[in-house]
This record gives C-alpha cells, structure tokens and sequence, in this order.
C-alpha cells in the first residue's frame, strides 16, 4: 500500500456573515455592486453560499442567480448566471468578471428590465473565514477513506469545495493530494470530475469513498 | 444582583444521534482554543421571550465544551421596563413622543447595572437594547463587547436610535438577524440567524397517537385538508388575511383552517384582533380559532406536525421561527416575504413566497395540487433548517465570532 510522505490533514472551516454596506434594488444596482463588492463578498454569494445549501440539487446555483429569478422574475438572466460553474475559477477576480459581464449584457440588452424594483433588496454580504484542526490526518489511502466519512459537512465542503480558490488550480484538496501524495492520478481525476451542482455533500461524498473503494479494490 | 438561573440540559450527545457525531465532534475542534475561556450574556428577563429561550439551551452546551460561561440578567423596575418596552416599539418604528425623563429611566438603571454585574469576562455579549448601555463601564482593551440585536432596526424612530446609538458604537461588533435589520454603524455587524432547538419539546418528535389527540381535542378532521398558522392575535400576523385565503382556496379544495395563538385574555389589542378574527371566521365550523394556553410546546409541535400546508401571512416579522419549526417538521410552508422569512423560504427550494391574499391562496392551490412538490419542499425545508437555524448552529457561529474577536486582538 502506498503511503505518503506528506499526510493529508483534515480541518474544519466555520463562517460568520458579515453584513457590507451594499445593497441593491435593481438589476443595474446589482451590477453597480458586483463592480464594487469585496472578493469576501463574490466568494461569500457563490462559493459558500454553494456549500450551505448544498441539498439543492435542482437549479440553486449562487445568490445572484436566486435573486434574479425570486425578485426580479428574470429567468433568463438567472438561467445564465446560475450556468457559470465555480469550478471553471481559480480567482475571484475571473468569477467576478464573468458575472459582471453576464448582468451588464443583460441590462445592455433590457435597459427597461435593469432599472425596474426588485421585489426585495439584494444585500451584499462577505465570508469571515475561520479554520480548525480536526487532530487527525492520513498518510494511505485507508486512513484518507476513514478521515472523509468522518468529515462534518463543512470540512467535506472546504477540503472539496472551497480549496479550488486556495489551490489557485482547477482542482480540490483530496484529488490534489491523491495525486501527489499518492500517485493515484486516475483516482484524483474522477474525484474531481464529481458534480458539486448536482449532488448534495453526502451525495458527493458517497460517490467518492465508492470510487476509493474500487481504488483499494485493485491493490 | 444577577439572578441564578436554572437552565435546561441537554448533552451535546444527543444532538450528535439528530446531526452526526461529525457535527458535534467539529463544535468540540472550534471550542478547544476557548476552554476555560469567560464569557457573559447578559439579557434583561431570565423567562419568556425568544432571547431566554436560546439563552436557556445555548449557555449549558458552550459549558459542556467547558466554556466558562454565564448568564445574568440585568434587573430594572417597572419603570425600567416602561420605558424600554416604548423604546422597544419605537425602534420597530411605532410613534413615540421622547420625554427626558425616559432616557434618565434608562441611564440611571444602566448606572445601577453597572454596578453590580461582573462584566470582566473575556467577551460580554449583550442582548437588545435594554442593557446596551452597561458599555459605559469598558475599559479600553480589556475585553471584548458584542451587542446581539434581537429586533428590526430597519426603521427605527430617530430619537431613540440616536440615543442608543452612542453605545452600540462603543462595541466591537454587533450582531442582527437579517441584513436589512441593520444599520450604518462604524462596527462590523454580523448576520446571527435566531435558532429553533430541534430536542424541545415544540420540536422534538412526537408519538402520532399524542397528535391524534390534540387534534380530536381542539375537533380537527385527521382525514381532511389542513391548513395551519400558528401565531399570535396580531395584526401584524394578518390572520383575517390567513382566512380570506383560505375562503378562496376553499372554492377549489375540500380543507379546514388552524389559526392558533396564545391566549388573548391579558392581551387588550390581542383580545380586540381575536374578536375580528372570529368575525372574519363568521362561525365556518371548518375554520378553528385556538387561544392556546400561555405555554403550550407539545400542542404548538402537534399542531405542526399535523398541518397539510403551514402559512404564515404575517405583514410584518421579526425572522418568524415559526417558519423554521414547520420547515424542521418537514413541513411545506406558504410565507410572505417578509423580514426574515425570506432567509428561511427559499422561493421554490424550501418553500413558496406569496406577497398578497390571493398570491398566498393560489400557492397554497398550487401544493394542495402538487404533494410531490410539497414533499420536495417541505424535505428541502428540513434540510435548509439543520444546516443554518438550530441552536448548534447558532452555538458555532459564536465559537467563530469569539475566535475571530480574539484572533483580532
């Protein structure tokens, strides 16, 4: 069995909400504040939003995509904010751009639509991140499959989820270490290609200790 | 003097068969840098009222994480309390006539407070407006203050928020319910979401016979439609609303209607909207008027549990927990979106949204056509509730909000 020279170790992330000064009523607010929010505040309505309601598996896809269809009753425009997939992200900055591109079009498009009264106000809020060491940690694969079914939702959602940004790659924590802790590249590829939209963190979670099943199958 | 309270345990063990041992292992992983560490809530009422409820539950979990905690009440005379309860009102945004001699009321208590709290834990937390000015005692640096608002501040009258005002800046950070409760302050505000306690009694589980019960008690069909809201007589709760749409859903769908509130016999405006509400009822044998008594957990629960469709109409709301006591009961709930029920009721994932008599009618239609979709909902809804309102939710954002204030130093 392989064993790793540097061990995986599992934390836990907690968030608090801090509430900005921005909020926005109208389509061309919206875009007025997606210009100028934090980066806390992006990661804040898509990303984390992305983990605390993660049991939606039919269509909630960010805050921004919520409040256009909720409060504005744009579909379309929900529709096409919802489709931009946090994974295709390394930075805030690129996510930002694309959903400041996606709202201006629209209101480019239909000024009418960008200046009508939302139903209720969209506030933009940021993340306040804070991590804890879980005190276990794992050097093969059977110590990584053990520490995973014992993960809380919110260290399954920051090993698996919000490591795209801190890796700075198209990637998460355990494939990445699969990979270079292991070796097992095949294994950390299909880890990776795990829909986070259309699974819940259980879900993804059980299809992923079934994929380290068949891995250890095979030795 | 503070008052000894006695409060409610439950172990964290037994959250841990509800949430996951993982869950409860991960509040152990937060409070381990916070063992032995002081804190202080302190609130004006040891009993009745949202505040104490949590209160009552939160402190002896952060104890079991042994957590030096406590809990004092801040002690005031009638006037004290006069005074508060207009500023209470007013804050909400109701006319009020300022007089000096309320805001000396108010100093001269805070003073006598003052003097008889400890206030030297590591992190005082203060709850609503009635102790904010026990502040005035801070020493600059020697520990951390947090003012938790429990009320909507969305459009307080200006002179008492001005009052109050010059103590909430001298805190760390303050703490409310829904974004658009706050206000511009030179403080980081945080959203802190109020919790249900899912082990409670108007939560826990309940044997379907005890249900059966309730309902042959207050002569409510089992077997047909029920549509439910449980609140206070209240206008602000729009009952009369609750049964017009009931009368039109009525025209499609074979159902009763629950309105159930506390009882409204030392209540005068209670007592006033009840006699509208039997009015509006106009003596429908499917439509169940229920003055509940003062405190009454396992009807409250059974009730819920036995609701085909939950509403809650209100035109104005607080964050309406009662949304999320439906929502843990797996319950589909018609809301309108108002205050914090829109955080709760997630439009079309964790329930429906209406913003009118026949919008909250037709959505109720629209469940009572579609149980699949109601079941989706209501399970959607529980879900929705685990991750973000209950009480070990509540008791890891203040591990985080206490580590973040220490790390800050």
């Amino acid at each position: 069995m392989n064993v790793a020279e540097t061990p995986f170790e599992f934390v836990t992330v907690s968030y608090l909400t801090r509430i900005g000064n921005q909020s926005a009523g109208t389509l061309a607010e919206l875009l007025t504040g997606l210009e100028h929010c934090s980066d806390a505040s992006i990661f804040h309505h898509t990303f984390q939003t992305l983990g605390s309601h993660h049991f939606l598996t039919d269509g909630f896809s960010n805050d921004f995509a919520q409040w256009a269809l909720s409060d504005t009753n744009r579909n379309d425009l929900a529709e096409q904010l919802a489709a931009l997939d946090i994974r295709d992200y390394v930075s805030i900055a690129a996510l930002r751009s694309d959903l400041c591109r996606v709202v201006g079009e629209y209101c480019a498009a239909y000024p009418n639509f960008a200046s009508q009264s939302a139903l209720e106000r969209f506030y933009f809020c940021e993340s306040v991140e804070l991590t804890a060491p879980l005190g276990r940690n794992a050097r093969t694969l059977d110590e990584f499959r053990e520490g995973i079914e014992h993960l809380s939702h919110s260290g399954f959602y920051f090993h698996f989820i919000s490591s795209r940004l801190r890796l700075q790659l198209r990637t998460n924590d355990f494939s990445h270490w699969l990979a270079d802790g292991l070796g097992l590249k095949s294994l950390a590829e299909s880890v990776n290609h795990i829909d986070i939209y259309t699974n819940t963190l259980d879900s993804a979670r059980a299809k992923l200790l079934r994929l380290i099943d068949r891995e250890r199958r095979k030795a | 003097m503070s008052e000894t309270l006695a409060l409610s345990r439950i172990p964290l063990d037994q959250y841990a068969e509800l949430l996951g041992a993982s869950e409860i292992e991960e509040l152990r992983a937060l409070a381990k840098p916070l063992r032995g560490r002081s804190i202080e809530m302190i609130n004006s009422t040891a009993v009745g009222g949202g505040v104490a409820e949590i209160l009552n539950r939160l402190v002896p979990l952060a104890e079991e994480l042994e957590i030096n905690i406590k809990w004092d009440v801040m002690m005031g005379g009638e006037d004290f309390f006069e005074v508060t309860k207009s500023f209470h009102n007013a804050l909400h945004g109701a006319p009020y006539h300022a007089s000096p001699k309320d805001f000396e009321i108010f100093l001269a208590y805070s003073e006598r407070n003052r003097a008889t709290l400890p206030l030297d834990a590591e992190f005082v937390v203060i709850h609503d407006p009635q102790p904010a000015g026990l502040i005035e005692t801070r020493q600059p640096g020697a520990n951390h203050w947090v003012w938790r608002c429990h009320i909507d501040l969305s459009h307080p009258n200006r002179t008492v928020w001005d009052f109050l005002e010059k103590f909430v800046s001298r805190y760390d950070c303050a703490l409310f319910s829904s974004p658009e409760f706050s206000r511009q302050l030179p403080i980081p505000q945080y959203l802190f979401y109020p919790a249900i306690d899912p082990l409670s009694e108007k939560n826990c589980d309940l044997d379907p016979q005890f249900v059966s019960q309730v309902l042959g008690r207050y002569h409510i069909d089992p077997q047909r439609t029920i549509l439910t809201q449980i609140s206070r007589f209240d206008r602000l709760k729009d009952p009369v609303g609750v049964i017009r749409a009931y009368r039109i859903v009525k025209r499609y769908f074979d159902c009763q209607l629950v309105l159930a509130g506390g009882s409204a016999s030392d209540d005068p405006e209670g007592a006033i909207v009840l006699k509208e509400v039997l009015r509006e009822a106009d003596s429908d044998p499917d439509i169940k008027v229920l003055e509940l008594p003062a405190w009454a957990p396992l009807e409250v629960n059974a009730l819920q549990r036995a609701a085909t469709v939950v509403i809650q109409k209100s035109l104005r709301e607080g964050f309406g927990l009662t949304v999320s006591e439906a929502l843990w009961k797996k319950k589909p709930v018609v809301a309108s979106a108002v205050g914090g029920i829109p955080v709760q009721i997630i439009h079309k994932h964790t329930g429906l949204l209406a913003h009118s008599v026949e919008g909250t009618a037709y959505q109720i239609r629209f469940l009572l056509s579609h149980p699949e979709i109601a079941a989706k909902l209501g399970e959607h809804g529980h879900q929705h509730v685990k991750e973000n309102f209950l009480i070990t939710q509540k008791l890891k954002r203040y591990l985080t909000l206490f580590l973040t204030l220490a790390r800050g130093s």
